[in-house]
């Protein structure tokens, strides 16, 4: 059941960012894949307790590299893929838990919240680039094998 | 020879006219100046640099004769994925060959003019639903989801109204923060919502600048350091207007 629910609500959700980012229509049903494949691995790592940043970086790095692909498939940018599927990754309630705990002058909360915060944001980025660095070097290495067959 | 001068300034009217559709669009900014370097070299101009930041874009080509440079404010950007890839499919018909300088430049025109955007209504239900399915996301309890759509839906309808009555994006993150807290509140406070910060979190997730995120990180490994570092500035000030928004609520009921 619990799975069941988050991948309802993570599909929707995403889907629903590709309608408030307009996305256009033959891709919203992708982006709702794209965004349900990487809050799934999140939250299935989250429940078997590692650490929420190495959930993070895994989960950003499955949407960067399933963008990829859909991106390649269908002759679109990568951006219309990963924002609706990083979205739900993006630690807005860490990052509002201390901003609240700021206010609240428990600064010693907010500076850990802020700094977990900054690290989570750090991860989404690292699965970014390290899928980024993945394709550079196929391709790299499809265009070298191809130039070898030329000579 | 006048001719072919005219012609070299058509064709840097077409890649100028292409990027700043989608910067203005929300694209990356490396995504930018390739897309115009492309468009420029298919057209068979050998060299051409262009220089992009979210601001502003500069865009020179030289030939034979003295180099020409441009340059494009940008005031506005939103986000509008839908112009970005239809950018791109021009982009990638003009690298085939299929399109002439005049007919990319009309079918640019009538793009930079249309307005594709789902209609309004559509678009806060999506946010609407969003909200609630992000407060399920955040292991909230369903008896909080309705509390949570609406507060995110009228949340929503606010940043709307207030980024055009106000023209500072940090002052109109701030008010519609500040209501949803408000609303989250009564809600908490009336007995129909049961956990106020999931409610928050939960609605809050419609404004949260994840694109900004997504495109700084994007540019900043691309080396694009200057529009890596400002999209950067300006997703923490989003962030920072959303928390605070929330933050007073807090300190003052």
């Amino acid at each position: 059941m619990f799975v069941v629910e988050h991948m309802v609500t993570s599909f929707i959700s995403a889907a629903a960012f590709g309608i408030i980012f307009n996305a256009p229509k033959q891709s919203l049903f992708k982006c709702g894949i794209v965004g349900m494949l990487g809050w799934m691995i999140y939250i299935v790592l989250f429940t078997v307790e590692i650490d929420t940043v190495i959930a993070t970086l895994a989960a950003s790095f499955v949407v960067a590299v399933v963008s990829q692909i859909f991106a390649k498939m269908y002759k679109t940018p990568v951006i219309i893929f990963s924002v609706a599927g990083i979205i739900p990754l993006v630690p807005g309630g860490i990052a509002y838990d201390a901003m609240r705990n700021f206010v609240q002058n428990d600064y010693n909360m907010a500076m850990n919240l802020a700094a977990k915060a900054f690290m989570i944001s750090g991860s989404i980025a690292i699965g970014l680039v390290f899928s980024e660095v993945i394709n550079q070097v196929i391709r790299n290495a499809k265009l070298s094998s191809s130039a070898r067959r030329m000579r | 020879m006048e001719a072919k001068m005219m012609r070299r300034y058509d064709i840097m009217e077409v890649c100028l006219l292409a990027g700043k559709i989608m910067l203005q669009s929300g694209a990356e900014t490396y995504r930018v100046e390739d897309t115009m370097m492309r468009i420029a070299a298919s057209y068979g101009i050998k060299e051409s640099h262009s220089y992009v930041t979210p601001t502003g874009i500069i865009f020179s080509i030289e030939t034979e004769e003295p180099t020409k440079t441009k340059l494009i404010r940008i005031n506005e950007r939103s986000t509008d994925l839908e112009k970005v890839t239809l950018v791109n499919s021009l982009s990638r018909q003009i690298s085939k060959g299929h399109l002439s300088v005049e007919e990319a430049f009309h079918a640019l025109e009538k793009l930079d003019e249309s307005d594709l955007s789902y209609p309004f209504k559509l678009q806060l239900l999506a946010a609407t639903i969003a909200s609630g399915c992000f407060l399920i996301m955040f292991l909230g309890s369903w008896n909080d989801f309705i509390p949570a759509a609406i507060t995110g839906g009228v949340g929503y309808i606010c940043l709307i109204y207030f980024q055009r009555v106000v023209p500072i994006k940090f002052f109109s993150e701030f008010l519609s923060s500040l209501i949803i807290g408000m609303l989250a509140f009564g809600f908490v406070q009336s007995g129909i919502g049961h956990q106020l910060d999931k409610i928050v979190i939960g609605s809050v997730m419609p404004l949260v600048p994840g694109l900004l995120i997504t495109n700084a990180v994007r540019d900043l490994m691309a080396g694009h350091l200057v529009s890596g570092l400002s999209k950067g500035a300006e997703a923490f000030l989003t962030a920072f207007a959303i928390g605070g928004g929330v933050a007073v609520v807090f300190t003052l009921l």
